[in-house]
């Protein structure tokens, strides 16, 4: 363990792997549902990167911000968010966060700091260049998280941004979520940098990267150091966790860019498989308790499908409010 | 009531002047505000009235700017943006179009984007087709974001204190071949000109045009021009283009059965398509007595020699030939 998870309690190891697990079976319940013609929209599932997205997510405050992607329910899990609320967003119903206006690439929680997902491939890079700005300006001590998968580092906003956050010193992290592949095109073949992490010295930004990205405590750790440069004024961080989804890009993509040897490879490093032999080989629980969370984790899932289930559609009037403010 | 003859380029100023004296949460941010005084010299001095710290000067990096400014009014600031000229805001686009205008209704109405993007339109100036654009109806288009287009130094002013006060993201649409123009101003909260309600310019009773920004002036002059030939010109200015004020619109041709609207932007997909369409639509139809006519903007990019500028720009003379034509179709 590193210096930072060595000092986790047995009940933040608990929590941290609580939400692995709630993320992992929220996509393949979602997966099931999606099969059987109850979501109607698009929805990007992230089994397979839960170390990633729960390890760099979990260590921060309340109060931090986060703006997340289309691939965004597991970070929005481990921000914080009512589960049950979240899938009846998803299946469109008015008992969502946003009504059913939004769907699964706009699940937000303004409450826990999460400013929401978003469609747009590098959309967030210049709200979370905005939102840390203000906290700057404002005198907080919040910090700014802005996730990305690594085809977002290709658009020009991330170039922009990453200077922009660089010459002001502003609180805020870049994290790249590399899973290797933007849709169907691999990273060696639309970028030279081995890693994205070189890009950061561009713009004399600290640079972290961690190869298994499927080790949650190395994310955990990796995000800490990040977190405390951006939170003492040492500026922004470019963080990249190298990780795989297990599915294909959206639950329409029949995968056929990808050999189902490499996939199966990437399955035997699960990341919760991982994360339960470090728990129970270093005495920090036992099987029987991690079973215990995993079976608690698959029933809130069902309650919250039995939730949205049982929930109404919004009325139609809701379509066309909140276009703009009083 | 303090009036002051001052120039358009004086009068933004002012304007942000004044909103940045009486809230702390409004900043300015743009490239060349700062030591520069702006691309247009619409800041010049707020550097050092406001410091480093509220007058922020960027790289040349228009996405980072618009999305930057979203997220910081979404973070409980009230941005403004100089988009400085119109046309690079094809740039921020993605920052203005995707993130700010949808971010109130994708998050369930629980934040507002108080932002104003403001942005030096028209030709005039000879810097040819990249830099003189008038492209309002873009975002005329995109639900979520406000358009205001005045015309005169006073209305620029008054509707760019509201502009900043407005809890919206707002494209704010500056006639920058007017910026030297003078006029007096009322300064101060007794000209804070709220977005939605038009102005009728000039009362006339055979017809009415609609026209705005830049077009503004020359529309008011034409008019004043027809009257010497007995044709009696109502010169409604709508100011603000999304919310539109409709209903001085209708009551107008309604009381002189004809329209024509002017603008400077082109004529295809342009906004007197949209305000053609609503009269048509609207109880003010039964009302007219000719078509619908639009003097704008020729179909063609926009040349920087000045004789050839001047000829794919509605002028004085083309204002009065339309509304003749409108007259003449009994």
């Amino acid at each position: 363990m590193g210096n930072y998870s060595k000092n986790l309690t047995k009940e933040q190891h608990l929590e941290m792997y609580e939400q692995m697990e709630l993320a992992r079976h929220f996509d393949l319940q979602l997966s099931k549902l999606f099969a059987r013609g109850l979501v109607h929209g698009m929805t990007h599932y992230s089994v397979g990167e839960e170390a990633a997205n729960i390890g760099a997510i979990y260590p921060l405050r309340k109060t931090d911000l986060m703006y997340s992607n289309h691939r965004g329910h597991a970070q929005t899990i481990s921000k914080g968010i009512e589960i049950d609320r979240m899938m009846a967003e998803i299946l469109g119903k008015a008992t969502g966060q946003c009504k059913g206006r939004g769907g699964s690439m706009h699940v937000y929680s303004i409450e826990n700091g999460n400013m929401g997902c978003n469609g747009i491939v590098g959309g967030g890079h210049g709200l979370s260049t905005g939102a840390a700005l203000a906290q700057k300006m404002k005198k907080t001590d919040n910090i700014v998280v802005c996730c990305m998968g690594d085809g977002a580092t290709n658009e020009g906003s991330f170039h922009e941004c990453l200077n922009m956050a660089s010459i002001w010193n502003l609180p805020l992290i870049f994290l790249v979520i590399n899973n290797q592949y933007g849709i169907s095109m691999a990273q060696k073949d639309c970028m030279k940098v081995e890693k994205i992490t070189e890009r950061a010295a561009a713009y004399r930004i600290k640079g972290i990267h961690v190869e298994d990205g499927n080790d949650v405590l190395a994310v955990y750790d990796a995000m800490n150091e990040a977190i405390e440069d951006a939170r003492t004024g040492k500026g922004p961080v470019l963080v990249e966790v190298m990780t795989y989804r297990w599915f294909g890009h959206s639950a329409s993509d029949p995968g056929a860019y990808r050999t189902r040897e490499e996939v199966e490879e990437w399955k035997k490093k699960d990341p919760i498989e991982a994360y339960r032999k470090v728990l129970t080989k270093k005495k920090i629980a036992t099987v029987a308790e991690l079973d215990a969370i995993r079976e608690k984790s698959i029933k809130e899932i069902e309650d919250a499908i039995e939730f949205a289930k049982n929930s109404p559609f919004s009325e139609t009037h809701v379509a066309f409010e909140d276009n703009y403010a009083d | 009531m303090e009036k002051k003859v001052m120039t358009v380029r004086e009068a933004i100023k002012q304007a942000m002047t004044d909103e940045m004296r009486i809230d702390e949460t409004v900043f300015l941010i743009g490239e060349d505000v700062g030591i520069f005084g702006g691309d247009f010299g619409t800041t010049v001095g707020m550097l050092e009235e406001f410091g480093k710290e509220r007058i922020i000067d960027t790289p040349i990096s228009e996405a980072a700017i618009a999305g930057a400014a979203a997220g910081a009014a979404s973070c409980g600031l009230r941005p403004i943006v100089d988009m400085t000229f119109m046309d690079f805001v094809t740039i921020a686009m993605d920052a203005i179009v995707n993130e700010a205008a949808p971010m109130r209704y994708m998050l369930g109405g629980e934040v507002s984007v108080p932002v104003v993007y403001r942005c030096a339109s028209g030709a005039g100036t000879g810097a040819a087709a990249q830099h003189c654009k008038a492209l309002e109806s873009w975002f005329c288009h995109i639900p979520g974001l406000k358009v205001v287009a005045p015309g005169t130094p006073n209305d620029i002013y008054g509707m760019l204190r509201s502009a900043i006060r407005d809890n919206n993201p707002v494209i704010y649409i500056e006639p920058k071949a007017l910026f030297g123009r003078k006029g007096e101003v009322v300064l101060g909260e007794d000209n804070i000109i709220p977005i939605g309600v038009g102005e009728i310019k000039k009362e006339g009773k055979d017809v009415t045009l609609v026209t705005w920004g830049r077009m503004l002036e020359r529309g008011l002059q034409a008019a004043e021009e027809l009257e010497k030939e007995g044709i009696s010109v109502e010169v409604v200015d709508p100011r603000t283009l999304v919310p539109l004020d409709e209903k001085l619109i209708v009551e107008s041709v309604k009381k002189t059965g004809r329209l024509v609207i002017a603008h400077d932007s082109f004529k295809t997909g342009g906004f007197g398509g949209e305000i053609a369409s609503r009269i048509a639509e609207s109880e003010a139809f039964d009302y007219l007595d000719a078509p619908i006519y639009r003097v704008a903007g020729a179909d063609t990019n926009i040349p920087s020699a000045k004789n050839l500028e001047e000829v794919v720009v509605p002028n004085v003379e083309d204002i009065k030939n339309t509304i003749r034509k409108a007259i003449n179709k009994n």
